[in-house]
């Protein structure tokens, strides 16, 4: 039962709003990503606990990486 | 005695400072100059040229210091040899060609229509313009202004209708920085929310060779076609070159950075010095104005349309907003494009899917004013 966050789109992560552990409820902001000097939130797909972080602020990520796991 | 000389010497001095010969154009040009320095600085209205055009406009209108003197004035030598001489321009899209990145255009090549269809504004305006009283070259370089682009209508004002480069610059830069105002309204009268809400299929990948080969080929086919557009696009394409080449990174860092800023640096001052007050208080420039607004959005709608159109033909329909950023205003129209996709559905991330056409109205501008040179040149 465990879902990925992925990158929509490819660029820079330039806030990271959960920790490990964090309860969480889908559509809530994980992340914002910054693309072409505009700032864009990525939201949580489902509720449960954060199980893991794998990008951190400062990250340039392309679009399909993994973000985060929530289990 | 031998004063007298003396203040005869500092009265002929008073005679030689420009006050007396100052007009009341003058200084409504400096107010003109002034409004469009606040606009970039405050604003951040494309503070990159409007910045220095403001200031190259209170230059033009200072009298007796000649800036502008054909032959001796340094503001004409800039003018004369970085934009008469065609210079600035194709070097600013050797900079933008080492920026773009034709990924998202490469990956879904429909989207060219967009980029196509989007430059009918400059079509329409074109003969619009002609029909309100302006010469034929007058209006392509007024029509130029939909294209949303900075150095192709430089470019092309510059040679057909060098009159008028001051107020379509002006124009063009001005409406590219209020793309996020113009667009939205069009937008919501033209699609509907679910429309907005579309989600784009995940796009293929693309592999590093087709995004190699694709400066090259597109070289070759539209110097071929449109042998008038070759100074703007072989120094676009060099420049994507040079980036997806991957092995000459210390010319594409050059051509994205320093060759790019001190261009850009070089292409305003010298625009903003050509609008003398003779020349740009005249009934003429309110019309160019708001027919380069008409432009802009007429590009939109007919963007939007044409999406629309597509998508009845369409098994898996793209979002119709894609068809506003064939508009190319890089990448202001892309990122609208995006607001109002995500204002439909917060989880809809249009950007990347948006630089296709956005990157593709490039080309269009470049090849619509290709096609005025050679037919009007």
């Amino acid at each position: 039962m465990s879902e990925e966050i992925l990158a929509p789109l490819a660029g820079k992560i330039v806030k990271s709003l959960l920790k490990v552990g964090d309860k969480v409820e889908e559509d809530a902001e994980a992340f914002i990503v910054e693309a072409m000097k505009m700032e864009t939130p990525v939201y949580v797909p489902c509720d449960g606990t954060v199980q893991s972080i794998n990008a951190k602020v400062g990250d340039e990520v392309a679009e399909d990486d993994l973000l985060a796991v929530i289990e | 005695m031998t004063d007298i000389p003396m203040i005869e010497k500092l009265l002929s001095l008073t005679a030689t400072t420009g006050f007396l010969h100052l007009t009341p154009g003058m200084l409504i040009m400096w107010a003109i100059g002034i409004t469009l320095i606040y606009l970039a600085i405050a604003k951040e209205y494309e503070p990159l040229l409007l910045l220095p055009i403001g200031f190259g406009i209170l230059l033009a209108n200072l009298p007796l210091a000649d800036l502008m003197k054909p032959d001796e004035g340094l503001l004409w030598k800039f003018y004369h040899f970085g934009i008469q001489w065609e210079i600035i321009p194709p070097l600013i899209f050797l900079g933008l060609g080492a920026l773009t990145d034709f990924g998202p255009l490469l990956a879904r090549p429909s989207l060219i229509f967009l980029g196509a269809g989007a430059q009918a504004g400059v079509y329409f305006t074109f003969f619009f313009a002609h029909l309100m009283g302006f010469s034929i070259q007058e209006a392509a370089g007024i029509g130029i202004i939909g294209g949303a682009d900075g150095p192709t209508t430089i470019f092309l004002t510059t040679k057909l209708a060098p009159h008028l480069l001051g107020s379509c610059a002006v124009a063009a830069y001005s409406y590219m920085a209020l793309v996020p105002i113009i667009q939205p309204p069009i937008m919501k009268l033209l699609t509907t929310p679910e429309e907005r809400g579309i989600r784009m299929k995940k796009s293929r990948k693309v592999k590093p060779l087709e995004k190699l080969l694709f400066p090259i080929v597109s070289t070759l086919v539209i110097i071929l076609l449109v042998p008038a557009s070759a100074p703007l696009i072989s120094m676009f394409m060099i420049g994507n070159l040079f980036r997806e080449a991957k092995v000459v990174e210390r010319l594409t860092h050059a051509a994205q950075n320093e060759l790019l800023n001190i261009v850009t640096l070089f292409l305003g001052l010298p625009v903003g010095a050509t609008m003398n007050a003779e020349n740009f208080l005249q009934p003429r420039v309110i019309f160019i104005f708001c027919l380069g607004l008409f432009a802009f959005m007429i590009s939109t709608a007919t963007g939007l349309l044409l999406a629309k159109a597509m998508n009845l033909f369409l098994k898996d329909k793209i979002n119709p907003l894609l068809g506003a950023a064939g508009v190319s205003a890089v990448p202001m129209a892309a990122r609208v494009v995006h607001k109002m996709g995500a204002e439909a559905d917060k989880k809809n991330y249009l950007l990347m899917y948006a630089m296709g056409p956005n990157v593709a109205g490039v080309i269009g501008t470049v090849i619509a004013a290709g096609i005025f040179l050679t037919l009007l040149g």
